[in-house]
């Protein structure tokens, strides 16, 4: 087995087939979706392959050590320009090509008009413990 | 239970009560849960009040607990009109089950991460929690897997028991896991290749067992305090088990001599080879090239052919090394570790720190990477 974040993106993505945000879509639109997304990560529990999912807040803020004993600096909110998360799920699959499936299978999400998004889902395999025999 | 031991001995005891159930005429799989409630229970009060008779606890606990399940699925089907049926509770003559289970859980229409957790859970006696934590995935996650694997598995016939090889192979998997959470999963494994060994004399289980003992007797020395990785040619070679190599060299050599060589002897023989090293310089390469032979004959992979180029490498010279390397694809992963070692002993230091970097972009483990960036770091500076 082995762990993959499937990540999805506010922005920063290549633009989706059906691209239309979501303040546009209808009330239904949003149950829809959210529904869906929720359906799936029931089923991946059921199979066997679900870790972890968490949506994220569109706000957030840059923030660094700024030296022994002074506050952190903060910046942001995010530029319009940066790549910004809206959320990850975290799955432990058979293999890559599972992960794929199912990043495939999220990223047909209902949105506007009911069709599916096509958004672009980002997938980064973990970097996992070592196995034990190795020469 | 005020030991680890005793945990261990506990474990032992799982697919013995399992066995006991399904000879009274439980189902597999309704016998297994049972089993693994009455094993809960007793995880939880035999640190305060032992039984007498560890094996007798576990059996009638987990007889009532099944009986309990099987009253209120047979209360529930005669609400929905249909005649529930107690559960024959006859005598069967006793044989050992052991093997069948390992089979029934190892079954080829499991996927192998399934056949891991159902055989950790049933045949090792672990909790679906330690199995979780050793995973790293949810309880519930490891439960539902291991409850597919079992509906998966429950309408299997004794007349189609699976086969040794996946047995073999998810016993293998579970040790190459290590030590995750509370569990030693690498001493799991040889717990459960011991029993199979003794359960079926079959000579590629004493391969396998001979296998895990030896690359176990390395552990000590594999790894610093802070996990990092030690390569063998600079592994403090007294910090290995000589207990644990001594008995893998003899289980190996007395399946060796049967002559049925399979692929887990001859991996088994290329670790013994090393086992008896007391220096990569003093390492019989060449042998160690022809049980690589050897091995591809029986079952080829890029793996095998990789490991075999390290070893001509130390055999035949560099050069040899990475003309054996020539045909293989430059993807596979540990390629370009293996090309940087072989390309760093030739004497093409800048090469060999490019491709440490290229390996270490590859790596698809942290102490492995950590590993490969030093080792650039190490030839650019």
């Amino acid at each position: 087995m082995a762990k993959y974040l499937l990540l999805k993106h506010y922005r920063g993505a290549p633009a989706a087939v059906n691209d239309a945000p979501m303040d546009q879509w209808t009330p239904e639109e949003v149950s829809d979706h959210i529904r869906f997304m929720d359906d799936f990560a029931a089923r991946l529990e059921e199979t066997g392959e679900f870790v972890a999912g968490q949506a994220l807040a569109p706000e957030g803020l840059w923030v660094r050590y700024d030296g022994e004993g002074r506050p952190p600096v903060t910046d942001g909110p995010f530029a319009e320009t940066k790549d910004l998360i809206a959320g990850w799920m975290i799955v432990d699959v058979e293999d890559e090509a599972r992960a794929i499936e199912l990043a495939g299978e999220l990223s047909a999400a209902p949105g506007a008009g009911g069709e599916p998004i096509h958004e672009w889902l980002e997938v980064r395999p973990f970097l996992e413990a070592p196995p034990t025999a190795v020469e | 239970m005020s030991d680890h031991l005793d945990e261990v001995f506990v474990r032992g005891l799982v697919p013995q009560v399992v066995g006991v159930l399904v000879r009274r005429g439980a189902d597999f799989a309704a016998a297994e849960d049972a089993v693994q409630d009455a094993l809960v229970a007793a995880l939880g009060t035999w640190p305060s009040d032992p039984p007498r008779d560890p094996k007798a606890w576990l059996i009638t606990s987990a007889w009532r607990r099944f009986l309990d399940a099987t009253r209120s699925a047979a209360a529930r089907s005669t609400r929905e009109g249909r005649a529930g049926a107690e559960p024959a509770a006859g005598y069967v003559p006793s044989h050992d089950d052991t093997l069948e289970l390992y089979l029934r859980c190892a079954h080829p229409s499991l996927t192998p991460a399934s056949a891991v957790a159902l055989t950790l859970r049933a045949v090792g006696g672990l909790t679906t929690r330690q199995i979780a934590e050793a995973y790293l995935v949810p309880e519930a996650t490891m439960a539902q897997r291991i409850s597919r694997a079992k509906r998966t598995v429950g309408g299997v016939s004794l007349d189609e028991p699976g086969s040794l090889g996946t047995v073999l192979r998810v016993l293998y998997l579970v040790f190459n896991e290590g030590y995750s959470g509370d569990v030693d999963l690498s001493a799991e494994a040889i717990r459960l290749a011991r029993r199979l060994h003794a359960a079926t004399g079959h000579e590629e289980a004493a391969g396998l067992l001979a296998l895990m003992l030896l690359h176990h007797a390395r552990r000590p020395a594999r790894t610093r305090p802070d996990g990092s990785l030690v390569p063998l040619a600079v592994q403090d070679r007294s910090r290995w088990r000589t207990d644990l190599i001594a008995e893998g060299v003899t289980i190996l050599q007395s399946a060796l001599a049967r002559d049925r060589l399979g692929e887990y002897q001859a991996q088994a023989a290329i670790a013994a080879l090393h086992g008896d090293a007391r220096s990569t310089d003093e390492t019989d390469w060449v042998q160690v090239v022809e049980w690589y032979d050897e091995l591809i004959a029986l079952s080829d992979s890029d793996l095998h052919r990789l490991n075999r180029a390290v070893a001509l490498g130390e055999a035949d010279g560099a050069r040899a090394g990475l003309a054996a390397l020539e045909p293989l694809d430059p993807q596979l992963p540990r390629y370009a570790a293996v090309a940087a070692h072989l390309h760093e002993k030739d004497g093409d230091l800048a090469l060999a720190a490019d491709l440490y970097v290229e390996a270490a972009r590859q790596a698809r483990n942290l102490p492995e990477r950590d590993h490969l960036i030093r080792e650039a770091a190490r030839l650019r500076t």
